[in-house]
């Protein structure tokens, strides 16, 4: 269940990863693992095979994901990555919050003239997010570079505020379709 | 000694389970082959019987009694595999299903004066496939590859698991029918590309992408719909028809099983012949009087576009789960029956922006899939490799009857997630987890999978217990749970409820129950397997008698050969394994000394040819 997946893969805990390598490695090492290729075995290499299979398996979902692996490294660095933070709204944000609640509330009241106004906001969260990934990409390489603990904390917080917006971008997106 | 050493290694087939039809397959040298039955017939329709003498009849031979004894057959069977009596309470009104009293939790149908449950019934197909390999393969067949939609869920996946094991098979893989069908089609003729299989069959929907890239299938994403296919369009006609005949006759037939089930076959006719021609006639004939209607194509498909349509909503989640554009589609397959009609075809043409496989008979490229499947298992087919994914999301059940996902839909199975959980107060000795598989967020609105109760916990303070439990969704779809408590690392026992479906010790009475069967099958077998030896030793004396040695023979040894010989033919008209057995050993005797003479001529023919 602790299985470092790094390792599993064969490459140093990073942040940064090249896609087609890792798809190469998550290939290679499926046509060692799978249960499929140990149907003639002993049960107890098949039930290892299995296991090995679904480490693989779990590893390659969140190491491809950069955000999920990004989290499981601070786990892995002894960062705690629970929900905190992610409920409090940000202070930058307090206003187009505000006003993005406003709109769903006239379009759940039957408005329909709020609709461009949550096309828009959900453009300028869009904005933000992207703005949010350039910096957790510098931020990425910088610990992979020279692994700072500071790098880490600066990361979570990225990571916390990039998950609230998120959140937005569903809420303007998710509009009924029945109005 | 002719007599060829019989490899007693056992040949894994690939089955098709389908709705409407059942088909078995298996490698033959390098090529996916379909076997065909006694009747010559590579479909077996998925039809089940119960004779008056108790006799089970199952396929081209059940069809008839369908219409004669619907009340003593079912088909359509697959539509009720680990389903409740609750899910299927609309097919009722559709399917002439007799549901015994009491089937909450087990649903059990009822054939002539027996009742069934789904997975033995389906069991009943199996051993009809199980013997036409048998009988076609001469040898036992114990281990098989059985395919299952896609979009089938735990329950349905556990009730195809039990019905191979009531029929007296290992099942070694569930393989998802459209993935399936990716591995029938040309494997090497292109080596990377995006492939999406879209499986319309008789009863079920699945469409899936998929990713191949030197050998390897990675299913990308699954959508689909476990209640829609043929069956639907068919019942479409059918309303029609009987309505049409309600007004002309004033004879409503609707509650008259064998003349609906009649009615239902003219329909499906005309409905075939409405793929290859513009225009067919519904012809009926009932108790002396005629039903005609023709059915022009414009009027069918308008018929049917919504249902041609509600495919097309999974496909546009599948692609999009998959993260790929229409564009990026390289190649489209098709499967299923109903992929024959061309408003279907044209739909996903339009959809997908790719012209469609067809070079496949859609009936027979599932069965084809799952006899690769199945050489991948045995080692037969080397370099392809499937990694498939699980397709719906799986959840526990949290306070307040919110759901929290653990694996997410779409992931690649084996997969697995770990969950601590603790007590909730003081001294409480067990704790109850509800499994259930989904997408939405509260439990009631998923589907219950089981109840996994973790007992004989070391009674403690509230909250300080610690038991860690990993779900691990296997190669085959099929959720295992394992629990340890994290202070000792000692294994927790869990006691499994499953919601729907059998329990293993019900599986168990099954397979004693059917062992009766099982023995008829199995001398079924040993007779198909002494024929074919019979027949290589008769192939081989046949050749052994155009020989210098058998001129080498006395004449009455000749004699005694030949006559052994004809013994032998005769026996294998018979169905006596036991006979055919001591006349292979008779024939084996009398040709002894011919066998010594063959050996001397070799022998001598190598030292002329050598230098001593």
């Amino acid at each position: 269940m602790s299985a470092d997946y790094f390792a599993f893969f064969e490459l140093p805990r990073s942040l940064a990863l090249d896609l087609k390598d890792l798809e190469k490695r998550f290939y290679k090492l499926s046509r060692q693992w799978h249960p499929d290729l140990f149907a003639r075995k002993s049960p107890a290499e098949q039930e290892q095979a299995l296991e090995a299979t679904a480490v693989l398996n779990d590893g390659y979902r969140v190491l491809r994901d950069p955000i999920a692996r990004a989290l499981y490294v601070l786990k892995q660095e002894g960062f705690d990555v629970g929900e905190q933070g992610t409920k409090d709204v940000p202070p930058e944000l307090l206003e187009e919050v505000f006003e993005l609640n406003m709109a769903l509330e006239e379009l759940r009241m039957g408005d329909t003239d709020a609709l461009p106004q949550l096309a828009a906001a959900r453009t300028r969260f869009e904005a933000m997010r992207a703005a949010l990934d350039a910096d957790l990409g510098t931020k990425f390489a910088a610990w992979d570079a020279v692994h700072t603990p500071g790098t880490l904390t600066e990361i979570r917080a990225l990571l916390n505020r990039r998950k609230y917006i998120t959140n937005l971008i569903d809420k303007a997106s998710n509009v009924p379709d029945r109005i | 000694m002719f007599q060829i050493e019989f490899e007693n290694q056992d040949k894994v087939v690939g089955i098709d389970l389908g709705t409407t039809n059942s088909l078995v397959a298996w490698m033959n040298l390098t090529k996916p082959e379909v076997i065909l039955g006694a009747d010559g017939d590579k479909l077996v329709p998925s039809i089940v019987s119960l004779a008056a003498d108790g006799q089970i009849i199952v396929g081209n031979a059940a069809r008839q009694e369908l219409i004669d004894h619907p009340e003593r057959s079912i088909y359509s069977v697959k539509r009720l595999m680990g389903r409740g009596v609750g899910d299927v309470r609309e097919e009722l009104k559709l399917f002439p299903f007799r549901i015994a009293e009491g089937s909450e939790s087990v649903i059990r149908v009822v054939l002539g004066e027996k009742t069934f449950t789904p997975p033995e019934v389906s069991a009943l197909i199996l051993r009809q496939l199980k013997k036409n390999a048998e009988d076609a393969l001469g040898c036992n067949v114990t281990k098989a590859v059985i395919t299952v939609p896609a979009y089938f869920n735990d329950a349905q996946r556990q009730a195809t698991r039990d019905a191979g094991r009531i029929a007296g098979l290992d099942v070694l893989r569930l393989v998802n029918e459209p993935t399936a069908a990716a591995l029938a089609y040309g494997l090497d003729k292109r080596r990377e590309g995006i492939i999406a299989v879209y499986d319309l069959g008789g009863g079920t929907f699945d469409i899936s992408i998929l990713k191949l890239m030197d050998g390897i299938f990675e299913v990308l994403a699954t959508n689909g719909d476990t209640h829609l296919g043929g069956d639907d369009i068919d019942n479409r006609l059918l309303r029609i028809a009987l309505e049409d005949v309600k007004s002309e006759w004033g004879d409503d037939l609707a509650h008259i099983g064998e003349a609906v089930q009649t009615l239902r076959q003219c329909v499906i006719r005309a409905k075939e012949a409405l793929s290859f021609a513009t225009s067919a006639v519904i012809e009926f004939d009932w108790h002396g009087k005629q039903y005609r209607r023709e059915i022009t194509r414009e009027l069918f498909e308008n018929l049917i576009t919504d249902i041609v349509d509600r495919t097309l909503g999974p496909c546009r989640d599948c692609m999009r789960d998959a993260g790929v554009t229409p564009e990026q589609i390289d190649e489209v397959v098709l499967v299923g029956g109903s992929t024959r009609i061309p408003l279907v075809r044209g739909a996903v043409e339009v959809l997908f922006r790719a012209r469609p496989h067809t070079e496949l008979n859609p009936d027979e490229v599932v069965a084809l899939g799952a006899a690769v499947q199945a050489g991948i298992l045995s080692g037969a087919v080397e370099n392809q490799l499937l990694l498939d994914v699980t397709p719906l999301s799986l959840g526990i059940e949290m306070y307040g009857g919110v759901v929290s996902k653990i694996i997410h839909r779409n992931s690649t199975i084996p997969a697995s997630a770990g969950e601590t959980f603790t007590t909730g107060v003081d001294g409480q000795t067990n704790v109850l987890i509800h499994v259930v598989q989904g997408e939405r967020e509260l439990a009631k609105d998923c589907r219950s999978l089981a109840r996994f109760d973790l007992k004989g916990i070391e009674p403690m303070s509230a909250g300080f217990a610690r038991i860690e439990v990993r779900f691990l969704i296997d190669a085959n779809g099929i959720l295992q749970v394992t629990a340890r408590d994290a202070r000792t690392g000692r294994e927790q026992s869990i006691e499994v409820k499953p919601s729907y479906g059998l329990t293993d010790e019900q599986v168990e009475a099954m397979i004693e129950a059917s062992i009766d069967y099982a023995e008829a099958d199995y001398a079924a077998a040993q007779v198909a397997g002494a024929r074919v030896e019979a027949d290589a030793i008769l192939a081989a004396t046949e050749k052994a008698k155009r020989s210098d040695a058998w001129h080498e023979l006395a004449s009455d040894e000749r004699q005694a050969i030949t006559d052994a010989m004809n013994r032998l033919r005769q026996a294998c008209h018979s169905e006596d394994h036991a006979l055919i057995k001591a006349e292979i050993e008779h024939l084996n005797e009398a040709t002894h000394t011919l066998a010594e003479n063959m050996m001397n001529t070799a022998v001598r023919g190598a030292l002329k040819g050598t230098k001593v």
